[in-house]
């Protein structure tokens, strides 16, 4: 006899008058209590049967386009929901992940080899069966092989999409000309003073601080140089973005005229017919972002999931949606017409030329350079 | 059980709901940031559990964590200061006013139906570079280029006047709705001019309800991270941003534990100074 027949009969007893309206709102009470009780353990009992996957990402034209092209066909194949959330950065992403019981997170759209890290460092990673996954045939070797440094012996991810963090400028008031001269350092030019944007991330910030000092972003000797850096793009800059709608915003309204941004949003924002250019310098930020697996997922069915998410009419969807190329290489797959004129795309699917940051090293430095820029961030 | 036995039980039993939730949402939360605090972060992995008085040590002797904390005080205080002078006309106009008292009193609240972010965000286009106030001046030849009025300590403390006037405002109504007319009346037949009135008058008998609003507003005010997040420039910060930085951005949740209860305890003495002298009682009357 299931519950809601149990219902039914006791709300008969109740109408019928064999039943008094106390002893039945106390025994509906004691019901509620008994399945809030057994719940959480029931879940335990039918750990085995798969009912639903989670999915997070950021939200916008590419949960759509997930849902369209990903987890509505997933759906119709498997029986299994896709529940989607978004959030609004990785950081506050993680921080929910390591409060939260195991298993009730299980895919995020990850930013970068960075997370990768973090998460694996945390013991939140699992072992993928790659044969599982046939679209993984389609993804460029070069950015698997950024996952592979780290886990040598498995991978808890799969490559999704690629991007850089380059120059934006507004072209009334700065020149093609000029952005290709002056490079990272035109953040740090006096003539810029209070028209000057950044990212308040202090990998990015450290990062432009290795180019401005003429030193490799993955191996910077004078530190105190590239902090001084810092301290001289805060005292000219006008504000720290946090978020890329604000980015946009910033640039659009012509509060800043240069800034360091996302590739996309740049190129959402050309789109939009706002004369922006942007400029990835020598040794600008590459980065990629991952569909990563987290510790206590139904695996198997994760899988699955994840090549659905793969398979290129999605995977192209989702790039042409959030303007950032797929990781599926270009020489293995037809990408349409849009793609190949994004910003940061590599035709030859090796990307030798983005600069990708080196995570042993910068996740090394994280505790230290996270702390030392919210000092130097406030004047210290 | 006796009959007295049981009356004395009687209330804590009709309380234990109550009990039962702050316990539950309140304290237990509290402890484990109180544990937390105390235990270290590791440089990889889960953090280090224990009894470690490092955290606690930096976040009291660091100059940095001094200097935050500070800062957050003066803005507060300042923000307090234009609250309680903005404020007080404005309650004692609702006050005097007769007729359409509860259609102000509506007015007041109706920012409160607005997201508090919405509302911040809304002085980036009154302020920007094409925001309102440029654009007028502009177009009235007043200015050639437009004024950088944004993002900077000045804009935070306006944000922060812009949210919390409506506490100010409330408490310090509810404080004058409770003094009688008559005596500002007699005063007046006695001799005093008006503004003698109100100064020796009405102004005393109100100070327990600016009193309290303008508690509420410091309270809030230094412990707000919003607004210096969206109006504020490279520099500016409160002490609730370092807790968010450590918790979110740094994954130093024994340090960002340690800074969130050095925030508790100085704003909980404040609270605590204010009941002293005080008593809390004019707070939940304007809060009412």
């Amino acid at each position: 006899m299931d519950n809601t027949k149990r219902y039914e009969r006791l709300l008969e007893r109740y109408r019928n008058g064999d039943l008094d309206r106390r002893s039945f709102l106390g025994l509906i009470g004691a019901a509620g209590v008994a399945y809030g009780l057994q719940t959480p353990f029931a879940r335990m009992a039918r750990a085995q049967e798969v009912t639903q996957v989670r999915f997070d990402g950021w939200g916008g034209v590419v949960s759509e386009a997930f849902r369209r092209y990903a987890f509505d066909p997933y759906t119709a194949a498997t029986g299994i929901d896709v529940v989607d959330g978004t959030f609004a950065g990785g950081d506050e992403y993680l921080a929910q992940v390591r409060s939260s019981r195991e298993g009730e997170y299980n895919i995020a759209h990850l930013s970068g080899v960075f997370d990768y890290a973090r998460y694996v460092n945390f013991g939140l990673d699992v072992e993928l069966n790659v044969d599982n996954i046939p679209n993984m045939a389609l993804v460029m070797d070069a950015l698997t092989n950024a996952y592979r440094g780290i886990t040598p012996d498995h991978l808890s991810a799969v490559p999704y999409n690629y991007g850089t963090t380059g120059l934006a400028y507004n072209r009334a008031h700065i020149s093609d000309e000029e952005m290709r001269e002056k490079g990272a350092s035109i953040l740090i030019d006096p003539a810029y003073e209070g028209r000057i944007g950044g990212w308040s991330d202090w990998r990015t910030r450290m990062w432009y601080a290795a180019l401005q000092t003429r030193q490799s972003p993955n191996d910077i000797q004078d530190m105190e140089a590239a902090w001084d850096a810092i301290r001289t793009h805060r005292d000219l800059a006008l504000k720290y973005w946090g978020s890329g709608a604000e980015l946009m915003s910033l640039l659009a309204e012509e509060e800043i005229y240069v800034t360091e941004g996302w590739s996309g949003r740049i190129a959402a924002l050309q789109e939009q017919g706002h004369d922006i250019g942007y400029y990835d310098p020598p040794n600008g930020f590459g980065w990629q972002e991952c569909l990563f697996v987290i510790k206590g997922s139904p695996v198997e069915a994760c899988e699955e999931l994840l090549n659905f998410m793969l398979a290129p009419e999605t995977s192209i969807a989702v790039a042409e949606g959030q303007n950032y190329p797929p990781a599926l290489d270009g020489t293995r797959v037809d990408l349409g017409e849009k793609i190949p004129t994004l910003p940061a795309y590599d035709p030859t699917g090796t990307l030798e030329a983005l600069t990708f940051a080196d995570p042993a090293y910068w996740n090394g430095n994280e505790a230290e350079w996270s702390e030392t820029f919210s000092r130097v961030q406030r004047g210290f | 059980m006796s009959v007295e036995a049981r009356e004395r039980r009687q209330p804590w039993i009709l309380l234990s709901p109550a009990l039962g939730a702050v316990a539950l949402l309140l304290l237990v939360p509290l402890i484990f940031i109180v544990v937390y605090s105390f235990w270290l972060r590791a440089a990889v992995g889960p953090d280090t559990p224990g009894f470690h008085l490092d955290n606690w040590q930096r976040a009291l002797t660091d100059p940095f964590y001094r200097y935050i904390l500070l800062n957050t005080l003066k803005i507060a205080a300042i923000t307090t200061v234009f609250c309680a002078l903005l404020g007080y006309p404005a309650a004692y106009f609702i006050t005097r006013s007769r007729g359409n008292k509860l259609i102000l009193l509506l007015l007041l609240m109706l920012p409160f139906w607005i997201s508090y972010i919405i509302r911040t965000m809304s002085w980036i286009n009154i302020l920007g570079s094409s925001g309102a106030v440029n654009t007028l001046l502009l177009s009235m030849g007043v200015i050639s280029d437009p004024i950088r009025m944004l993002y900077n300590e000045a804009t935070v403390i306006l944000g922060l006047v812009h949210f919390l006037l409506p506490f100010m405002v409330l408490n310090i109504y509810v404080s004058l709705d409770g003094i009688d007319t008559n005596l500002e009346d007699a005063a007046t037949s006695l001799g005093a001019t008006r503004w003698q009135a109100f100064l020796q008058v009405t102004l005393p008998l109100s100070l327990p309800g600016l009193a309290a609003g303008g508690l509420l507003c410091f309270v809030l005010g230094a412990g707000t991270y919003i607004t210096p997040l969206i109006l504020g420039g490279p520099r500016d910060a409160m002490f609730a941003n370092l807790v968010f930085e450590a918790i979110i951005t740094q994954l130093n949740w024994p340090m960002g534990s340690a800074l969130s209860l050095l925030l508790l305890l100085v704003l909980g003495a404040l609270v605590a100074i204010y009941n002293r002298f005080l008593g809390m009682s004019q707070l939940t009357k304007g809060l009412g």
